[in-house]
């Protein structure tokens, strides 16, 4: 039953984000302040996850792709479309979970279990709308862009581990990336960054925002925030190459 | 004026507040007293709705807060200042934006007329030269006052303090009780803390509201404590052997006798026992 309650009272939190701004100003710089939070706060792990995602890919397809009959131009095609499809989306956004999501669970706990929210409900904000949407809406369009960065560093990090251990030339890689290019993995890609990025801020805010108790109820607020967003990203993930793809 | 009329509320079954009814006047600082648990912090809760009572009506200025929705009831708390128990500052924010906040949320004045109230208030609470600082930069009678300030910024009409001496040492409550009573008077706010410390209820109290196991229990004047005959309210107030030497000082100071068995020359010469050094050594 607590699972039902939870996805009630989940709903209810989404219901209540959306009033009147009691101040458009002081909403637009908490805007601001979570796109800078989001983005550039996680953009550091990003860009190095992305890079060894895309060197990994390209040693491992090389080092499978034993037959003569394959053109080498084929491992970039692959690296390519592995990344773009899954590993920029998917992989950084559960990692996302865990560095963006666990810090939106544990912030909002501890305005919780310290009153700070109290304090802004006595001033007469509306703390879902204050502190939940503009989170949710710096993840929607901070996280699409950072997959889209992982999808370049993701496929220069294959090319450069490619060219520094010799499986392939600089220029064969290159080719092979225009090779059988389907445009409509990219929006397959960035449909599931957004569905993502709703899991990754909505689920936390959820979790840290009706947090009771101490530091240690944060704690276990934000693992178990960043263990259910991995989850649904998952569960998510399959549903949606069922449905797009 | 605030009017709490047959107040109830209840968790999970567990009845925590049980027809509670007060009338806290404007101009005078009502206190919610009584032991850990007894619901006081949740009465103050149900009044500046932070919980929904179950059954019961709460009154600002005649106007029936419980049965307000929205934007009515976002124009009550606008009047309401609250000072809770662990500061509740904005960690991220300095003692400057902190109390800032308010001003910037709900007024459209320029960031210089903002300032200015900030430090008129800064002063006000006898704090000045922290603007910069952040909140865990500050002692604990520092974090308290700046949020003082902040609860008053916008001039409220009710004040509501939830254990403004949680914490502190006797001197900076002293500090923190003497605040919050020029500012009730100086403003004409109805002022509701909530409090178990009886240096404040004397110090303070206009109005006393006494709580025990959710119930009302006694009210009365902070005058009329001393003298009271309820037996829990006395238990309560004179936990302590020395609270009860004071009563009694009193007591036989206004009427010449001490109307119970304790030793009057006991008490008159009493000298503290020498300590016995418990190692046996000099």
């Amino acid at each position: 039953m607590t699972i039902f309650n939870d996805i009630g009272r989940y709903l209810l939190m989404i219901k209540g984000m959306f009033t009147k701004p009691e101040n458009h100003k002081m909403y637009w710089k908490e805007f601001i302040h979570q796109c800078t939070e989001i983005g550039f706060g996680s953009l550091g792990i990003v860009a190095i996850i992305s890079v060894f995602i895309g060197a990994v890919s390209t040693i491992q397809t090389a080092y499978q792709l034993v037959s003569p009959l394959i053109p080498p131009s084929t491992i970039a095609q692959i690296v390519r479309d592995t990344v773009i499809l899954e590993f920029a989306p998917t992989l950084v956004c559960i990692v996302l979970a865990g560095v963006a999501g666990s810090r939106i669970a544990s912030e909002l706990g501890n305005m919780r279990v310290s009153e700070q929210i109290d304090a802004l409900e006595i001033m007469g904000v509306n703390t879902k709308t204050y502190l939940i949407l503009p989170k949710i809406a710096a993840a929607l369009l901070m996280i699409p862009l950072l997959v889209v960065i992982a999808m370049a560093l993701g496929i220069w990090g294959g090319r450069l581990a490619g060219t520094m251990s010799g499986i392939i030339s600089g220029n064969i890689y290159d080719k092979g990336l225009l090779e059988f290019f389907v445009p409509y993995n990219v929006i397959f890609a960035l449909t599931k960054a957004y569905v993502f990025s709703f899991i990754i801020s909505s689920i936390p805010a959820f979790y840290g925002y009706y947090v009771k108790g101490g530091a240690l109820e944060i704690g276990r607020a934000s693992t178990k925030a960043v263990v259910v967003s991995c989850i649904l990203i998952l569960f998510a993930d399959y549903i949606l190459s069922a449905l797009l793809l | 004026m605030i009017e709490v009329k047959n107040i109830k509320k209840s968790f999970d079954g567990k009845v925590v507040i049980e027809d509670v009814s007060a009338v806290m006047k404007a101009g005078q600082c009502n206190l919610i007293i009584g032991a850990s648990g007894s619901g006081k912090t949740v009465l103050q809760k149900c009044i500046v709705g932070l919980f929904e009572p179950d059954h019961g009506e709460v009154l600002y200025s005649g106007q029936n807060f419980t049965e307000m929705k929205g934007e009515q009831k976002t124009e009550i708390r606008k009047e309401i200042g609250m000072l809770f128990q662990g500061s509740a500052l904005f960690d991220s924010l300095n003692v400057e934006e902190n109390i800032m906040f308010p001003l910037s949320m709900f007024t459209k004045d320029s960031h210089k007329k903002k300032l200015d109230r900030v430090n008129e208030v800064l002063a006000r609470v006898n704090l000045t030269g922290v603007n910069k600082k952040y909140p865990a930069e500050l002692s604990g009678g520092m974090k308290k006052r700046v949020a003082l300030a902040r609860a008053i910024v916008l001039n409220p009409k009710y004040l509501f303090c939830d254990e403004p001496n949680s914490g502190l040492d006797p001197q900076t409550s002293l500090v923190i009780d003497k605040l919050i009573k020029e500012i009730t008077l100086e403003f004409n706010m109805t002022t509701v803390v909530n409090t178990h410390d009886m240096n404040s209820v004397m110090e303070i109290g206009d109005y006393i509201l006494y709580m025990y196991k959710g119930k009302k229990e006694w009210e009365g004047s902070k005058k009329e404590i001393i003298f009271s005959k309820n037996q829990l309210l006395n238990e309560f107030i004179f936990a302590s052997e020395f609270l009860q030497d004071a009563k009694d000082m009193r007591m036989l100071e206004e009427t010449g006798k001490i109307p119970n068995h304790r030793n009057m020359d006991m008490l008159l010469d009493k000298e503290t026992p020498p300590i016995e050094d418990p190692s046996g050594t000099e």
